[in-house]
């Protein structure tokens, strides 16, 4: 069996949560919901899921289906409360995102009467000083991967130590996972490298689809393709309607 | 005998003055006091500083003019990312905004209730929320962390506009969805509350519904009660109706185009309230 892309996204947002133990995995987007499913089924089977409403699920449904058994409550302002006391890893999405890691959902352009205004900062600064954050980039591009964001909204590592040691303290940017790659902040100077690239991209399509300098070294890792198992999970039993492919084209 | 605070939407609409700070309740597309809202819009009040987290009620109120200042987190109409006429309104540059993080909106809205000038949270450190509200301070710890925080600056409101599943005629309300938002906050960070809600009960009648804890808004903070069936619509307002989507996207796209927005507002926004059901009964009948 040959996994399509999207799978191996799959799974890339899934060893995100690998380790994480006890804690409230938060994904956004399909791929990254798959993802967290994906890890409670296999190797990290103590995460907390949401319906995402108020509910926290106690099985595993598939995609757009309802859980037939609830373990506990989470309305919004519970959920605030969690996030501060950190036992949460979230994967937000990005309109854009810069090497140092910070991320915008705000608006484009700028600020006081943006070009294109978008959701609002919404969670973003209090997800990224309190718990682990990673995102998920369901389309590499030069327009996402940027220079310097419009508005900083999820805080990056070169802004969260100008801020100093409360910003700091609990700050945490796991994995950055693309249509493309997976990236992380494992430099010295805290800058966005390749930790893999996935199955059949080049190292020069990645640095194109980048809007900032990307170092790819020439022997960079390749995601590790979804085993038999994960496939029959991802296939028959999380995604049936392969929504998956609907966020990652092939 | 404590009084009866039933009125109609358009009476409280008639307390709410010009240049007020609102609170609006609910969450996104998710029992917003559209009824209310609805009634605000058939009124001449402008100049408002709304305090959300937005959704349609953001919308509606923008796409009139009647907002001067926005404080909110986001606005969306949750199965619709973006909502058009906020978006519309900041493309142009309409009205001011304080952009605040979820977790520090939740935390102004409390230190209004509890009559404190602010409370501290870690978030907004390093954000560009702390660039554009300038007006935003820290705080230092003064025991042995010496730890610096955001001081949130409480959110107190003149007024306060929510829509619940039930109340009686004294102002107590009760929820019977999965959430409270942040509706009894909203009503304790401000000087008066209107409740809306799609039924009005005998007190006695509320332990049947759901347990005490469902009771989420106290009278003692509440001025005007307004019975408003479908008064959450099109917003969610579980478990008596979800969201009508077929509705909001037509909302939406109507939204999108100036000779659409104008078309809609004739159709279901120039009547009292009456006449919006009517108008909506009308539509699904016709999409039936």
């Amino acid at each position: 069996m040959t996994a399509t892309r999207a799978e191996v996204c799959v799974v890339a947002c899934a060893e995100a949560w690998r380790g994480d133990g006890e804690i409230l995995a938060s994904p956004m987007g399909v791929v990254p919901t798959i993802g967290a499913r994906l890890a409670r089924l296999t190797f990290s089977p103590d995460l907390l899921l949401t319906d995402g409403e108020a509910m926290l699920i106690a099985d595993v449904p598939a995609l757009g289906e309802p859980a037939t058994a609830v373990e506990g409550w989470l309305p919004f302002r519970r959920h605030l409360a969690l996030v501060t006391g950190g036992r949460r890893h979230v994967m937000m999405g990005a309109s854009q995102l810069d090497r140092h890691g910070n991320q915008n959902i705000s608006c484009v352009g700028d600020w006081r009467r943006p070009a294109r205004q978008l959701l609002g900062v919404r969670g973003a600064p209090a997800n990224t000083l309190n718990h682990p954050t990673s995102y998920w980039i369901p389309r590499h591009s030069p327009r996402v991967l940027v220079e310097k964001v419009d508005m900083v909204c999820g805080v990056g590592y070169d802004r969260a130590a100008a801020a100093g040691p409360s910003a700091t303290r609990f700050h945490r940017i796991p994995r950055v996972v693309t249509d493309l790659a997976v990236l992380d902040f494992e430099t010295p100077d805290r800058t966005m490298r390749v930790r893999s690239l996935h199955p059949g991209v080049t190292a020069e399509e990645l640095r194109a689809a980048t809007g900032f300098r990307l170092d790819v070294p020439d022997h960079a890792p390749r995601t590790r393709a979804p085993t038999a198992e994960e496939l029959r999970l991802i296939r028959d039993v999380l995604d049936p309607r392969a929504l998956r492919g609907e966020e990652v084209r092939t | 005998m404590t009084s009866d605070k039933r009125m109609t939407a358009d009476e409280a609409a008639s307390r709410l003055e010009s240049g007020m700070t609102l609170g609006i309740g609910g969450w996104g597309s998710r029992r917003k006091p559209m009824a209310l809202v609805r009634a605000l819009l058939r009124s001449d009040v402008h100049g408002l500083t709304v305090v959300s987290c937005g959704g349609p009620d953001v919308g509606l109120l923008a796409a009139a003019g009647r907002i001067r200042r926005l404080v909110a987190p986001f606005a969306t109409l949750d199965s619709i990312p973006l909502e058009p006429h906020f978006r519309a309104a900041r493309q142009r540059g309409a009205f001011e905004l304080t952009e605040l993080d979820e977790a520090m909106f939740m935390w102004g809205l409390t230190a209004a209730a509890h009559r404190l000038p602010f409370l501290p949270v870690r978030a907004g450190l390093g954000s560009d929320v702390m660039v554009v509200n300038p007006g935003l301070r820290t705080v230092t710890s003064p025991y042995e962390d010496g730890e610096e925080f955001v001081a949130v600056p409480a959110l107190t409101l003149d007024a306060a506009l929510v829509h619940l599943n039930r109340a009686d005629a004294r102002g107590n309300a009760q929820y019977l969805g999965p959430d409270p938002y942040f509706d009894d906050l909203f009503c304790e960070a401000a000087r008066e509350a209107y409740v809306s809600c799609e039924r009005v009960v005998d007190s006695a009648e509320f332990a049947a519904a759901g347990g005490p804890q469902t009771l989420l808004v106290q009278r003692t903070c509440v001025n005007g009660v307004v019975e408003a069936p479908g008064g959450a619509h099109f917003t969610s307002c579980v478990p008596d109706y979800d969201r009508d989507e077929a509705f909001q996207a037509v909302y939406a796209e109507a939204a999108a185009d100036p000779v659409a927005w104008r078309e809609f507002t004739g159709r279901f926004l120039s009547g009292d309230e009456a006449a919006y059901r009517a108008a909506v009964a009308a539509f699904k009948g016709a999409a039936a």
